[in-house]
Parts: C-alpha cells; structure tokens; sequence
C-alpha cells in the first residue's frame, strides 16, 4: 500500500503529510515545556527571598553547549538544503556534523549532572551543635568523608532550620562565616562519619531549583537523544532512500529538522533562564 | 512553515539571545569589575554581528528555496 502525501503537498493543508504532523506534535511540546517554563517561574516567585540560587550553574559551559546546539541547526538547515541542490555529498558532511554537536552536547551535559550529584550538603552534630557543610566529595572511606568546598551553594530549607541561611545572624553567622572562609581558601574538609546527621547530593530532590533544572534540562536532552538518533538513522540505513526516492528523502530530512530546531529553540530559552537570570 | 522559515526564526531567536548576553555581561562587568565579564561582553556583542552577517548569508544562499 501506497502512504499518500509523502512528497507531494495535499490541497486541504497545502502541506505534506509528515509536515503537518511534526508542526501538531511541535505545537503539543510547547505546551509540555511551556508548562514547565510556569512552573519555574511559579517557584521561583514563591522562594524564600534570597534562597533561590544564583551563579550555581557554570555558565563558560553552558554558554559553550549554546554554541554547539546553534552549530548545529546551522549543519542540520545546510545538510537540507544540500539534498535541495542534489549535493548527497555534502549532506553527508553537514548531517554527520550536526551528530557530532548532539554529541558535544550530551557529554558536555553530562559533565554538568555530575558536577551536581558529586556536590553534597552535610549536616554534623558535635555535641550539641550542628555544622553545614557543602562541597564536592572528593573522597570517602567507611570512617570519614571529605569534601572540597564550593564557591557557590544553595541554601535548603534543612540549612535555613540550622541557621545557615542567605543572611548570616548571631552566633550562626559565625559559624557559616567559618565555611565561607574554607571555600576561599580552597581547604579540604574532613568530617567523621560518625558526626554526620544528614547527607545529601545536589539530586532532584535537594531543592526546587534542582527539581526543575534536571526536569527541565534532563527532558530537554532527552530530546536532544531523541533527535540524534533519527539523524543517526538517516545517515546510516535510512540514507539509501535517496537512491530510490529522492524527493521524500528529502523531506524526511527537512521533518528532522524542524524537531531540531525546535529542540535548539526550547534551549535558547533555557540557557538563560536557568544560567544567568 | 518549511525549515527556511523555521531557520530564520531560529535566527533571530539566537540574536535576541546575543543581545540579551551582551547587556547581561556588561552588567555584570559594571557590578564586579571582572574582566571575565567585559570579555564576555565584547564577544556576545561581536558574535550579534556575526548572526546578522550569517542571516543575510542564509537569505542568499537559500533564496531559490521555498518558505512553505
């Protein structure tokens, strides 16, 4: 059975099929990250003044994965338009260039998550005072752990309750003054496991900001997979169609396109939103 | 919309976002006094200039292509 509408537009929508129906499910994904773009924005409003994080992500990378992701809807757009002139050869190029940013990208990501899940907020009780500590875990053993301390941190509801918040008081101050003096001059801590109350890694369930960050950009790489792996299928098996049916192969391309464009378009909002503002 | 189309948006997406990063490094330059941030700056507002010329590049190349 012939699939009507692969290559010529139907009169009704003026559109090929596949056209129409990547256009329909790209307009469901607005509304699914668009939901999510509220619901940050409805956290953020409803922080603790002066809890939500700033500077917590590493925006050189951030801005570096940008790069990449913009590369790549400029090869993914050539690679078409490479098909359009008849230049298999060269969509060859682009379309293998456009793999290899998708793959820049997830590695580059994946340096970023575990940048989060090796940074631990630490709750101690020496007597009868608690200490908070943060930092990334560089060691551990079954007696005691230690932890490099960070420049940046988040303030948990847990630390806040400890008297360790964004505004340092009374003998609290003191002590957080104590780990801010640590992270300057990049001292190693080492706590007894013995002491530790609490433990935590910088995991979804650490704070609302880390829920919607790794919801949001964990989503969105998802996609980023997604797409790669139908290029990677037209760049493999898929590609001989261009021997028999050039004009679809062709579309085929231009309907992974738009997916990745609108995979890159939905990071241009991101970047921002969870990197600088 | 064909991916012409899409591809300008995406365009003019990424110049928004240049724009946005230059005013927000030299903000953060005017705040800190950090190099790192003027540095940042020059290059957001270089690489705005090199998504227009890239733009106009696009338009050439692609103009025999449809925009449906």
């Amino acid at each position: 059975m012939e699939i009507p509408y692969t290559v010529n537009a139907r009169k009704d929508t003026g559109l090929y099929n596949a056209k129409l129906g990547i256009w329909l499910f790209l307009a469901s994904e607005v509304m699914l990250f668009g939901a999510l773009f509220s619901a940050y924005i409805l956290l953020r409003v409803g922080a603790t003044p002066g809890t939500w994080p700033h500077g917590l992500l590493n925006v050189p990378l951030g801005t570096l994965n940008t790069i990449v992701l913009i590369v790549s809807s400029v090869t993914v757009v050539m690679a078409w338009a490479s098909l359009k002139m008849k230049q298999f050869g060269k969509w060859r190029m682009y379309q293998g260039a456009t793999l290899v940013c998708a793959l820049i990208f997830l590695v580059i990501k994946s340096f970023e998550y575990n940048d989060k899940l090796t940074h631990y907020e630490v709750v101690t009780k020496e007597g009868d005072k608690f200490h908070v500590y943060d930092g990334h875990l560089v060691q551990e053993d079954k007696d005691k752990i230690v932890l490099h301390p960070s420049a940046h941190r988040l303030y948990t509801a847990r630390a806040i309750a400890y008297g360790f918040g964004p505004e340092p008081a009374g003998a609290h101050a003191a002590a957080d003054h104590g780990a801010k003096e640590h992270s300057d001059k990049h001292e190693l801590i080492t706590i007894q496991r013995s002491t530790i109350e609490h433990m935590e890694n910088y995991g979804p369930k650490h704070h609302a900001y880390l829920a919607i960050y790794f919801t949001l950009t964990g989503l969105h790489a998802l996609h980023v997979i997604g797409g790669a792996i139908v290029m990677a299928f037209f760049f493999g098996p898929g590609a001989k169609m261009w021997k028999t049916n050039p004009e679809q192969f062709t579309n085929r391309i231009e309907i992974s396109g738009l997916f990745w464009h609108f995979v890159d378009l939905v990071w241009i909002f991101l970047f921002p939103v969870l990197y600088l503002l | 919309m064909s991916l012409k189309a899409f591809h300008i948006v995406f365009v003019l997406a990424t110049l928004a976002l240049t724009l946005f990063l230059t005013v927000w490094a030299y903000q953060e330059f005017a705040r800190t006094q950090s190099s790192n941030h003027l540095t940042a700056a020059i290059c957001a507002a270089v690489t705005s200039l090199m998504v227009l010329v890239y733009g106009r590049f696009f338009l050439k190349k692609l103009k025999h292509i449809s925009y449906q």
